[in-house]
């Protein structure tokens, strides 16, 4: 994680005060903070001007966005048609027994955050794993375990 | 940098650039596509630089390295070019680099073993290996050439030529018109005659004045394809070149480009591309003094298959949730903000300025007469060549997939081909010309339907591909061969449109949902022979019923499989078995005992402890504990795990 | 040309079910086949609020030419010689399925129990979640505290299977003004078991939805 987050007005400063704005701005808390929190939200809400119930609504419709805090480490295995015919499906219940964690969620720890992508764009590669930021192309048990223990 | 202010004075600056470029200086392109950085591709530039650093070349030999989008050939990842020895290799780590330094560009030599090989043959350059020697690009033409971040690399290859043509020596309707005749189709999926789409816009907001918008989507939400990702990370400043010429044929003055978050790299070429384009006053005011204003912006998508539907993008980008709503009135009557809107693929914007350079004569001699143009692929699945492949439309599918593709590797032909993502269908190697009453009347009903005698000589374009049942869609090609189970692929695309569904109406949000309570049965080795057509009918209730067009096409996928390949369902609802091998309630795993050396990975690595044996002695599995994860098929060095 | 001659111009000349009926400009095939007496189901539908399209039991099958699509009636405005079919075999599929599927997903409801049997589905073969459920997500309750009381007091969460009628963080929302005009409009009875989820202190109440 980054050693100093940004302020949240700093980050409300970067939209004027339209609700257009609203999934741009849920965009960038997210992705400063790692997830949205009630006082973010409201926040946010007051500065494009929308009800909390809107916000609301968009805030669980978009899967990028998470009410409860996530991991450090996020891990998305890649669920696409070229992985999921490749074995992405039992990449993902492989985490699910290693991180003891279901698919959605996050450890207890909050290490890590284990999700689902339905493609990522690499499936020449297939099955895909992304870890944080990297491509895990080609991904089986054992490198996926390897890769996982490094962190 | 300064702002340019006329045409001659763009075409001034392209000109002194390239009397810059020495063609003599070396230039390595390292692909840093998603393919290529899933193999390491990061790593192999970073080595490069280090390695040129170190080695202090002598500055006749001070070569370029640029990091370029994807080549296309993602299977042989890291892709290393090397310019203007017009070499090509595959499979790059990071530590062959000292010796593609030190022998190509240093000595001039070749490094034989990474050139790419096949039956025997050795090729040194990328032209020369059948699967680029059958494909066109246009499109694609400079994406893995240029550096997409430095717009002069852009500007040298001819970007924004067709901008200047467009904005000072054509008029709207004049761009309008090369758009119609060109028979420009959208790429997104729909296939819907981009000219006849700007006209209606065109006329439209000249009835009723105001601001006009145009939109790119780059949502590219179907799993198996990442054409739209290349583009826009390979060769951004071509999407925004397209925009801006349709924007000062449509009258807008403002664009989104709507890009989903799962492509942060594609983001952030766009990004700067537009960055670079406002500071030297191609976005802006007053462009190329012609008193035409047009600015971009960027909206991420965020998480949600249907928002690559026009009318949710819309909603998502006024910032309410992604819910479609009815048709008409089209987003080109009442779009963003209740005014005209024009959205297209960025695939067919990229189209745009090919058409406005060369005209809608050239354009239309590439491909057929009602699918006109070149199409990108991704060819991807069990196929030996996986990547992208752009050939003119109308080229067979047989030599997509067999010729470019290379066919299923150790396998003598693949079992079907998934194409069109949810909204397609499979449909099979043994496709033959369908009875009349069972073929559908192409989309946009321009041309007759014509018998096909096999699935291989089956013309890739617009109207053909939806007479099987499926569609082209955005492009995703997804070749399976027999150990892949259509009832599952069906299943999983259920399971798919089911997350991603809005939940608007019933028929999609329940009815996904049903049909996958019947797959699920099926899968199980239940259900009885009236089910399959008791899910037929549900099917068809599902594609009349549902409001938009996740839910319209959500059977496609049911549909097709069920059409051709009766017998498989049959297989599993009577014979209670899985003939690929997929569905895990009728599949056993087992070890053969002549193949297996007697390693124990696998029962190291199985997590319900349910595989015995000693060392160097053939293991044995305990059907009744085993959960089917495949943990051990993973890591048997020797293949003797099998499934039955 | 008179006045008067000008308005019967503008009507729309149809067909439905083989009958001749006449619209008025603006109105839809839902209206005009109200006006001649001709049932079409809805569940979405309310005159008080703008149509939704969600529940498509209202899809009806036109032929224009040659051509034959299913449309919800609700949505839709009439064109001249258009031939519109309430009950043919397309629609009856689309409304069959999804009252079996309803059966399944609201399984609590009379009205929509009534409603199926009215097609001849009295049971369902799909997997019933939650017993108790009578909501259908028909949006009738969020569409009416939003266009005509103002308020936007309670919303749709999540999306797709997951839908439903919630408020932020799922806690009584303070916006409500306690009209219960929800309660009136729901077409199920849903509502008033749910009232008190979205209905807070009234006496904090602010009358306007932007209160946290
Ligand atoms: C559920 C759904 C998802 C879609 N996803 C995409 C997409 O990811 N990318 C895209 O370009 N078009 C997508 N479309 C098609 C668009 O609605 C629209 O037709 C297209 O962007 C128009 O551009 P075109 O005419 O250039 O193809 C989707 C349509 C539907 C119904
Ligand atoms: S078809 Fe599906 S995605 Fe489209 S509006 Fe209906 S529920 Fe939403
Ligand atoms: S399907 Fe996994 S990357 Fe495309
Ligand atoms: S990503 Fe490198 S070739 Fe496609
Ligand atoms: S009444 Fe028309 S869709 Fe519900």
């Amino acid at each position: 994680m980054k050693a100093t987050t940004l302020e949240i007005d700093d980050i409300l400063e970067r939209y004027p005060k339209q609700p257009q704005h609203l999934i741009s701005l849920l965009q960038d808390v997210q992705a400063e903070y790692k997830y949205i929190s009630p006082e973010h939200l409201a926040l946010i809400c007051d500065h494009v001007g929308v009800p909390l119930t809107q916000a609301w609504a968009v805030a669980t419709f978009y899967k990028s966005f998470s009410l409860e805090p996530r991991g450090e480490h996020e891990i998305k295995v890649c669920l696409g048609t070229t992985c999921h015919l490749k074995g992405g499906g039992r990449l993902v219940e492989a985490c699910e027994r290693d991180l003891a964690v279901a698919r959605g969620h996050t450890t207890e720890d909050l290490r890590f955050t284990l999700d689902t992508v339905k493609c990522v764009g690499a499936c020449a590669l297939a099955p895909v794993v992304m870890i944080d930021e990297d491509y895990l192309g080609a991904a089986s048990i054992p490198s996926l375990q390897k890769r996982l223990e490094k962190l | 940098m300064e702002r340019i202010k006329s045409a001659a004075q763009l075409a001034g600056l392209q000109k002194k650039l390239l009397k810059a470029q020495d063609p003599k200086r070396p230039v390595v392109r390292v692909c840093l596509g998603p393919g290529c950085l899933a193999q390491g591709a990061a790593m192999v530039s970073q080595a490069f630089k280090s390695t040129i650093k170190a080695k202090k070349l002598r500055a006749k030999v001070q070569p370029l390295i640029k990091e370029t989008g994807c080549h296309g050939f993602c299977s042989q990842g890291t892709l290393v070019s090397l310019s203007p020895a017009d070499l090509f290799y595959v499979r790059v780590k990071p530590e062959d680099v000292e010796e593609i330094v030190e022998a190509s560009l240093v000595k001039g030599q070749v490094v034989e073993r990474l050139l790419y090989s096949d039956n025997g043959a050795r090729y040194k350059s990328a032209a020369e290996i059948p699967f680029y020697k059958m494909q066109q690009k246009i499109i694609l033409k400079n994406v893995g050439i240029i550096d997409p971040l430095k717009i002069d690399d852009a500007l040298m290859a001819g970007a924004y030529q067709s901008f200047a043509k467009a904005l000072t020596q054509m008029s709207p309707e004049d761009i309008i018109n090369t758009v119609s005749l060109s028979g420009l189709r959208g790429r997104g999926g729909g296939g819907f005659p981009t000219g006849r789409k700007w006209r209606r816009a065109a006329d439209i907001a000249r009835e009723n004045p105001g601001p006009v918008y145009i939109i790119g989507n780059g949502e590219e939400g179907d799993p198996g394809a990442f054409m739209d990702r290349a583009i826009m990370e390979g060769d951004p400043h071509a999407v925004l070149e397209g925009m801006i010429i349709g924007a000062y044929a449509l009258g807008a003055n403002k664009g989104f480009l709507y890009v989903r978050h799962e492509y942060p790299i594609a983001i952030r070429h766009l990004s700067i591309a537009i960055e670079q384009a406002r500071s030297l006053g191609l976005l802006g005011q007053n462009i190329l003094g012609t008193g035409f204003d047009f600015d971009l912006q960027i909206n991420r998508g965020a998480g949600a298959y249907v928002c690559g539907e026009e009318t949710a993008i819309i909603a998502s980008l006024e910032g309410r949730v992604g819910e479609p709503i009815t048709r008409p009135p089209y987003p080109a009557q009442q779009g963003l903000w209740n005014r005209p809107t024009i959205i297209n693929n960025v695939e067919t914007w990229a189209n745009v300025p090919h058409i406005i350079d060369k005209g809608a004569k050239w354009y239309t001699d590439l491909g057929v007469p009602y699918s006109t143009g070149t199409k990108i692929f991704s060819l991807v699945g069990k196929v030996k060549n996986s990547g992208l492949v752009e050939v003119p439309m109308g080229v067979t599918l047989g030599r997509i997939v067999e010729e470019i593709g290379g066919g299923v590797p150790g396998q003598e032909r693949f079992k079907a081909v998934q194409t069109g993502g949810p909204s397609g269908g499979i449909i099979p190697y043994e496709f033959k010309d369908l009875p009349p009453a069972d073929m559908k009347p192409a989309r946009v009903g321009l041309s007759a339907p014509v018998p096909i005698s096999e699935l291989k000589k089956l013309p890739v374009d617009f109207d053909s591909m939806a007479q099987t049942g499926s569609i082209m869609g955005g492009g995703g090609m997804i070749v399976m061969d027999n150990r892949d189970c259509v009832v599952d692929v069906a299943r999983y695309f259920l399971r798919f449109l089911q997350e991603e569904s809005c939940g608007k109406c019933l028929p999609c949000r329940l009815g996904l949902k049903g049909m996958q309570e019947f797959l699920d049965k099926f899968s199980r080795g239940q259900g009885s022979v009236e089910d399959i057509d008791e899910l037929k009918s549900l099917a068809q209730a599902v594609g009349d019923g549902s409001l938009c067009g996740l839910g319209g096409t959500a059977p496609n996928p049911v549909l097709t499989s069920i059409r051709y390949f009766r017998d498989e369902y049959l297989a599993h609802i009577k014979d209670h078995k899985c003939p690929a091998g997929v569905c895990k309630d009728l599949i056993i795993y087992r070890v053969d005992p002549k193949t297996c050396n007697g390693c124990t990975l696998c029962v190291r690595n199985c997590p319900q402890d349910c595989i015995s044996g000693r060392k160097k002695k053939p293991h044995t599995i305990n059907n009744a504990a085993c959960i089917r994860c495949g943990a051990c098929m993973d890591v048997c060095p020797v293949g003797a795990v099998i499934v039955e | 040309m008179s006045p008067k001659k000008k308005k019967t111009d503008d009507l729309i000349n149809f067909t439905i079910d083989g009958q001749p009926v006449q619209a008025r400009p603006g109105w839809t095939i839902l209206e005009t086949a109200e006006q001649y007496h001709i049932h079409i189901p809805t569940l979405c539908f309310h005159p008080a609020v703008k149509p939704w399209g969600g529940c498509r039991l209202c899809v009806v099958e036109v032929r224009y030419g040659k051509r034959g699509k299913v449309m919800p009636s609700c949505l839709n405005p009439p064109l001249a010689k258009l031939e519109v079919f309430t009950h043919s075999e397309r629609v009856l599929n689309v409304r069959r399925w999804v009252l079996e599927m309803l059966l399944a997903d609201c399984p609590a409801s009379k009205e929509i129990r009534d409603l199926a049997r009215e097609y001849g589905v009295t049971a369902t073969r799909f997997t019933i979640t939650d017993p108790e459920e009578e909501c259908l997500r028909c949006g009738r309750c969020v569409a009416v505290c939003n266009e005509v009381v103002g308020v936007q007091a309670l919303t749709f969460g999540s999306r797709g299977v997951n839908k439903q009628l919630d408020t932020p963080y799922r806690v009584p929302n303070n916006a409500c003004v306690a009209c219960g005009c929800c309660v009136t409009v729901c077409p199920t009875g849903a509502m008033s078991t749910r009232l008190d989820l979205v209905r807070g202190d009234v006496s904090r109440r602010t009358g306007h939805g932007f209160a946290h």
